[in-house]
């Protein structure tokens, strides 16, 4: 199997369904000639003209609201916000129009649409280019946040996500772009929205991450594991709906857990898997419950040492994990 | 009861020596058949029977006439809350508008889900609307761009106040239309009132049509009191979408001839007097005094026809308060495909 970066199964998984489906097209800003400011669309432009892949206006609402349109008007609209933390213009399009419409419709219409976002940090972004953006979105009922991390699942989702008759909210980790890179089968797979997966496999404690921090725990567990300790690492790939069954299992299995994010801690997707976790495993625990976060600042700062500071490492990550394991 | 008119004879921009005979009665029947299914609204608003009221009157003209331009079945609208009298001529019937004034399971909008007056039919190509204001009109340039994909030669019509305009949506959803001349038709339904701030407080400009310019697309100013005007303007923004010339934004001049809503009081905010001449611009008896000039329209013809429309509001009225309301059991369905 060929070995190919996050950033390149992305793209082969549009390519492959925009050749097999003619519905399917791409609206966003600089998608178009520049093949997107990270190159997601390179060579798409070429292949499949200006009516397809179609650069927008410079304005995010639209990007949103022309799909959620397109999507009801028999076509599989891939909306391209260019980075995650532009994407609150269109929050309104997506939260009150897109999520609800088959709900407010009583099921009469449907929004079957993407929207991918590239997120995260770690690139020297600054605060507006390097948001974690998904605890807005995974509050919100009728739509579907996925975060795959590895090219695989990346690709395997991806091809879900646009055949899925709902929105879905795809988020791609702007520092795994290039950095990730693994084996992607040729045949034609997908990946389920809704299940998480074991990327290793151990007993001593559940860590439960997504994104680069999924990336930085597996490093964390190998260091752990030299030291004696077997960490079982559970990436969640989709953010809502949850995998409850998936995460339950793991922590009776291992009776401690540690959730990381890179988003921030208050109010974060790990709050909601610690109370899962709280009212359903309670008796499993041989622990607290931990969770490491972004911390409490708007979001994070350009300059190198801040940017450091800010986002969790591996080596935090093993220190963490030395502290639960001891417990 | 009669409506009457203190104003003048209409002045048709449009020649509606061209329209039918039958077109003219047909614009006529859908406008005082908007005009009576609101009254009876709000009597059972006012009765206690419907929580909330939103009202067409004073804008069927508008309404009837630009969707009379459309092919219904064909054509894809997004009628805002007003919306009422555009959405009967593409074929929502009276039955189904009070099955949503009762919030009946059985409502075709949204199985009582939504307020009343947020209209939606699958079947007819009404899309699903919401609250806040102008998300539809990216929606309308999305789906004129899906048709500009497609190849097909279907029109997206959508309504909008002018208080809408003041929306980023508003400037959004156009310029894309423009920029890749969509076969779209905006409709402002200009009434002078967002609530309570008049018009002189949303924009700095006499006229919504103005910024038309601004986006290179015609912006045509209407009387929206001048059903066969709407109707010729729309006509030709059709004519002009199916060409693939691009979108049209019409601005039609209405008059607001309620208070906002059921819950809402205008005279704590309009004058007196604007408030008693707002029947002097009336379209329904503009128009009813127009088709009694032209000899289309006599005394028991238009009994006739009263008696006609009474009797579907009142079957409607009926129809809908003894249909079952929405099971309690239904209320987690409908989020996903799959729930």
């Amino acid at each position: 199997m060929p070995e190919i970066t996050l950033l390149e199964a992305i793209r082969q998984g549009i390519d492959e369904m925009m050749a097999a489906d003619a519905r399917v097209f791409v609206f966003g800003e600089d998608v178009g000639k520049r093949g997107g400011v990270f190159r997601v669309t390179e060579g798409l432009y070429d292949k499949y003209g200006p009516l397809r892949i179609i650069d927008s206006p410079l304005a995010e609402s639209v990007i949103a609201g022309a799909c959620i349109g397109a999507a009801m008007n028999d076509t599989l609209p891939i909306a391209e916000m260019q980075f995650a933390d532009f994407i609150f213009p269109a929050f309104n399009q997506i939260v009150s129009e897109a999520a609800r419409i088959r709900y407010r419709s009583n099921n009469s219409w449907n929004v079957p649409m993407v929207i991918r976002a590239p997120y995260g940090g770690g690139i020297h972004g600054a605060l507006y280019h390097s948001q974690s953006i998904e605890a807005f979105f995974c509050h919100v009922p009728g739509l579907k946040v996925v975060a795959p991390v590895t090219p695989y699942d990346a690709k395997g989702l991806l091809k879900t996500s646009i055949e899925d008759p709902d929105p879905v909210l795809f988020l791609e980790h702007k520092k795994c772009y290039r950095l990730i890179k693994g084996e992607v089968p040729e045949d034609d797979y997908r990946i389920p929205i809704g299940k998480a997966d074991i990327k290793r496999a151990g007993s001593d404690m559940t860590v439960i991450a997504y994104g680069l921090m999924l990336h930085y725990s597996l490093e964390a567990a190998e260091e752990l594991a030299r030291e004696g300790v077997e960490v079982e690492v559970l990436d969640l790939r989709t953010l809502r709906p949850l995998d409850t069954e998936a995460i339950l299992a793991s922590v009776r299995k291992t009776s401690k857990v540690l959730i990381i994010h890179e988003d921030t801690l208050t109010g974060g997707l790990g709050g909601e898997i610690a109370a899962l976790i709280a009212q359903h495993a309670f008796e499993s625990l041989d622990g607290p419950i931990t969770r490491i976060g972004g911390p409490e600042v708007p979001a994070m700062p350009y300059s190198k040492p801040l940017e450091e500071a800010f986002m969790p490492t591996p080596a935090l990550i093993a220190d963490t994990m030395r502290k639960l394991a001891a417990y | 009861m009669t409506t009457t008119t203190e104003s003048g004879p209409l002045t048709f921009v449009g020649t509606p020596s061209e329209i039918d005979e039958q077109i003219l009665l047909e614009m006529y029947r859908y406008m005082l058949l908007a005009r009576m299914l609101d009254e009876r609204m709000w009597l059972l608003n006012r009765s206690g029977k419907a929580p909330f009221v939103i009202s067409c009157q004073g804008h069927e003209a508008a309404q009837v006439g630009a969707a009379l331009a459309l092919e219904r079945g064909k054509d894809i609208t997004f009628p805002y809350y007003r919306g009422l009298a555009s959405v009967l001529v593409m074929g929502m019937t009276p039955r189904e508008v009070m099955l949503a004034i009762f919030a009946r399971a059985a409502d075709p909008a949204s199985g009582g889900r939504q307020m009343p007056a947020h209209y939606g039919h699958r079947a007819l190509k009404i899309i699903s609307q919401s609250s806040p204001v102008g998300t539809q009109i990216p929606q309308a340039a999305g789906v004129g761009l899906a048709e500009k994909i497609k190849g097909g030669d279907a029109v997206a019509w959508v309504s909008f106040g002018e208080g809408t305009t003041s929306q980023g949506d508003f400037h959004e959803g156009v310029n894309l239309a423009a920029v890749h001349k969509l076969p779209v038709i905006f409709q402002c339904e200009n009434n002078d009132y967002a609530i309570s701030v008049p018009m002189n407080m949303q924009m700095a400009i006499a006229s919504v049509a103005d910024r038309g310019a601004a986006y290179g697309i015609p912006g045509v100013k209407v009387d929206g009191t001048d059903v066969v005007q709407c109707y010729a303007a729309t006509r030709e923004a059709v004519a002009r979408a199916r060409s693939g010339a691009g979108p049209t934004l019409i601005e039609a001049k209405c008059v607001r001839m309620t208070p906002h809503s059921s819950d809402d009081n205008d005279r704590t905010y309009r004058p007196a007097e604007e408030i008693k001449s707002l029947r002097q611009n009336d379209p329904l008896a503009r128009f009813q005094s127009y088709l009694r000039g032209e000899g289309l329209l006599d005394d028991a013809r238009e009994q006739e026809l009263r008696q006609r429309i009474a009797h579907e509001v009142e079957d409607a009225t009926t129809f809908a308060e003894q249909s079952p309301l929405p099971e309690p059991s239904t209320l987690l369905q409908h989020v996903y495909a799959d729930s």
